[in-house]
């Protein structure tokens, strides 16, 4: 490694006292170009369905009844509950978006796994809402020649009034997909009229400005930016690929050698590749995917669609970018046996796996979600009171959850003291002791204080377990919770 | 100062001419918008300092242009909650206590408030819990000194026991011992009199004797007291002084005549009906 550098040292004398080099680089901008195509129409069609999720879900209505709202899909922060369709989601049970998230990594190293970077070349919003952006861009600045001419110009009244166009399109989708974000977390239909009339809250305003100029910003200006230098994943999925992975390739073996090919030359002797630059021309991160497989590429197949083109052109096989996996290309290079692609391996099997695993265990969960939940705590300040007639009691805080939406009435019993006497503070309670109803509204958690007593001569020594239960008066729920009764020491 | 800038012939790019030991860096240049956004976080902060409180003086510090302070934040976010609670707040005012024991909503919202006002009035002599300690009631029992309905219990918050306050709660033990009403031995009798009401010691009839004489009016034939009087039950298992000979000795010898003050003038009327209602809570009635 070291000789060649010095004969390139002797071979250019430098001057004594070299230039520091330029410790940042100035972007080089990227002018994608148009090209249609399989991979393309995929793209569009992926767009088409994800931005479409995105604005109209907000404005599905879901008939609740009275007293709850009727957007079907509705993280209401105030009032502390998730709407999804007939499923209400109260905080504690936030465990389920955990479990979503688990599953969205597991399925992104799936699809990693098999497909390379599928998830930044289709799906990611960043990719887009770029796309999006480029798709506007084009229809007013025209394609990637038109832009560089018209970036290279004075500045005139033409393209004063296409830059403005531009920025102007750009911001309006970018308050849509602000104004939209907030929709998710308040009445849609309401606030929308809200905004407009200037008596939406501080908060609305705040997260559709947020909003609006991170969209702006980040798919109209940073664009392959945010790729390269802010995504954490493009350095830590090298460890989710393998050599069975597709990818989008090259084929060296094919291509090379390059160069330049007129009609009716003979193809004998050179690569496929005619060096039409149509591949990097049409890349939206700027790059050659002939020099391989690199941390930039998002995998997005366009440079694929315009090979493709190129191919038909010429008359030679198309395909000479395609998806492939490391494993196979060698093969060809080595001119041994092909080797198919293998998606199932032991690699996709674990992340299969654990996808299904965390996708059953969530399944459960839900499946047995009790919509009566029972939570109590026991005062310890005192830890239990002795009254006049030398009895020993405990005092606890009794939470009844009822999740349904009607009004329930329970009853509340204790097992593992027999002798016990139950007594009850709160206004929802009718009657006493044992046979004691308690209400509890709908959608609310209802408190209650709890005595329980028990004679001097029944009292345990120290701690003793005790469980809880409350049983629905119509028999159709219950919910049980451990907690202790505690005598004095003796 | 970089002294030899080499080509990479891996990676073709730079090096920074950096040399330790025989490893080089590479010149990997930053994008130049990157140390923009350093800058433009360097500017943000000149203007955070010159806006908000930040640089600390002898005396104080910097104020900053808009005036701000956690303080006054602090403030604006208490009365704004204050506004918010002001509808419940009048509720409990006009309600009855008998009312805001009825309606769940008044109810959660007087416990809640109780407690809170308990931790900050209360806790120092009852507990946090309202255990209570020597002198101070323990709050969670059943046995109540001044009674333990709801409205008694308002009434000894209100006005408290044995202070100025003209409907303070006010009773008197006489010092039984030390003013000579009654000799060592006599004290003693009836220490182990008092003791017998609960099954812990014989009584002789001259205790009893002098039970009937001196402390009967108050505490009742049988030691039942009397909560009007404030006259405690001396026949169950709660001692507020300590229920051994020696406490109980000392009890009739010196009396406690022990005092609460009247809350009335440090607490607004919906504060000690909160109060009423979380003490009355905890064991009141029962």
């Amino acid at each position: 490694m070291a000789s060649p550098a010095r004969q390139t040292d002797t071979a250019t004398p430098r001057p004594p006292t070299p230039e520091p080099p330029p410790l940042y680089a100035p972007r080089a901008r990227v002018y994608p170009r148009a090209v249609s195509g399989k991979w393309r129409q995929i793209k569009w069609a992926t767009l088409v369905v994800l931005l479409g999720l995105y604005y109209v879900v907000p404005w599905l209505r879901w008939d609740r009844g009275p007293g709850a709202p009727s957007q079907a899909i509705l993280i209401d922060l105030d009032h502390r509950r998730g709407w999804f369709f007939d499923v209400v989601i109260w905080p504690q049970e936030v465990y389920f978006v955990t479990g979503l998230l688990i599953l969205g990594a597991f399925g992104l190293f799936f699809a990693s796994s098999l497909f390379g970077r599928v998830w930044c070349g289709f799906t990611c919003p960043q990719t887009v809402w770029t796309d999006l952006f480029m798709w506007v861009e084009r229809m007013v600045e025209g394609d990637r020649n038109e832009r560089m001419r018209l970036d290279r110009q004075p500045m005139s009244a033409g393209k004063a009034v296409r830059k403005t166009l531009k920025h102007a399109a750009w911001l309006a989708i970018a308050a849509a997909t602000g104004g939209a974000w907030v929709f998710y977390y308040v009445d849609a239909p309401t606030t929308l009229l809200k905004i407009f009339r200037g008596e939406a809250s501080m908060e609305v305003y705040t997260f559709v400005g947020l909003f609006t100029a991170t969209t702006y910003v980040l798919a109209g200006w940073a664009r392959e930016q945010v790729c390269t230098y802010m995504c954490p994943w493009p350095r830590f999925q090298a460890a989710m690929l393998d050599e069975q992975s597709l990818i989008v390739t090259y084929q060296k073996w094919r291509g090379e050698p390059r160069g330049k090919h007129k009609a009716g030359d003979s193809w004998a002797g050179r690569g496929d590749c005619i060096d039409c630059n149509l591949c990097v021309a049409v890349c939206p991160t700027g790059i050659d995917i002939r020099d391989g497989q690199q941390i930039e590429c998002i995998g997005c197949g366009l440079c694929i669609d315009a090979c493709t083109q190129t191919m038909e052109k010429v008359g030679r096989p198309t395909g000479l970018i395609r998806w492939d996996t490391l494993a196979a290309q060698q093969a060809k290079e080595a001119r041994s046996a092909p080797v198919p692609w293998r998606p199932v391996r032991p690699r996709t099997l674990l992340y299969a796996a654990l996808l299904g695993i965390v996708a059953i265990v969530m399944l459960v969960a839900f499946a047995l979600r009790a919509d009566t939940e029972l939570t109590v705590q026991r005062d310890r300040n005192p830890n239990f009171v002795r009254l006049s007639n030398g009895d020993i009691r405990n005092s606890y805080a009794v939470k009844v959850l009822n999740k349904r939406r009607t009004p329930r009435h329970v009853h509340l019993e204790i097992d593992g003291l027999p002798s016990a006497q139950l007594g009850f503070v709160g206004a929802d309670v009718e009657g006493s002791g044992a046979t004691a109803t308690l209400s509890v509204q709908p959608d609310t958690v209802g408190t209650f204080r709890v005595f329980v007593t028990v004679p001097a001569s029944a009292a345990p020594s120290g701690a003793k377990p005790i469980t809880f239960t409350v049983r629905d008066e119509a028999g159709d729920g219950r919910a049980s919770h451990d907690a202790v009764f505690v005598g004095p020491g003796r | 100062m970089p002294t030899k800038i080499e080509k990479d012939t891996l990676s073709g790019q730079n090096t920074t001419g950096h040399e330790w030991d025989g490893v080089k860096e590479l010149n990997t240049p930053l994008p130049t918008w990157w140390v923009y956004t350093f800058y433009a976080t360097i500017v943000f902060a000149v203007v955070y300092c010159a806006l908000y409180p930040s640089w600390p003086w002898l005396t104080g510090h910097t104020q900053g242009l808009l005036g701000y302070s956690s303080r006054a934040e602090l403030r604006q976010e208490l009365s704004a909650q204050a506004k918010e609670r002001a509808s419940f707040v009048d509720r409990i005012r006009t309600a009855s206590l008998a009312d805001i024991r009825k309606d769940p909503e008044l109810f959660n919202f007087a416990m809640a408030g109780g407690r809170s006002a308990f931790q900050t009035n209360c806790m120092q002599c009852h507990g946090a819990g309202g255990g209570g300690s020597t002198g101070f009631p323990n709050l969670v029992d059943d046995d109540w000194i001044w009674g333990g309905s709801i409205d008694q219990i308002y009434a000894t918050i209100e006005h408290g026991i044995r202070n100025s306050d003209d409907k303070s709660r006010q009773s008197m033990m006489p010092r039984f011992g030390a003013d000579g009403l009654l000799t060592g031995a006599q004290v003693a009798a009836v220490t182990d009199y008092v003791l017998s009401l609960s099954g812990k010691a014989k009584a002789t009839p001259e205790g009893a004797k002098i039970y009937e004489e001196q402390c009967v009016a108050c505490h009742k034939a049988g030691g039942k007291g009397d909560q009007e009087l404030g006259a405690p039950n001396l026949a169950d298992g709660i001692w507020l002084y300590g229920g051994s000979r020696d406490a109980i000795y000392r009890s009739i010898f010196y009396a406690r005549n022990g005092s609460m003050p009247a809350w009335s003038g440090r607490l607004d009327e919906a504060t000690m009906k909160m109060l009423a209602v979380y003490v009355h809570a905890l064991g009141g009635d029962r």
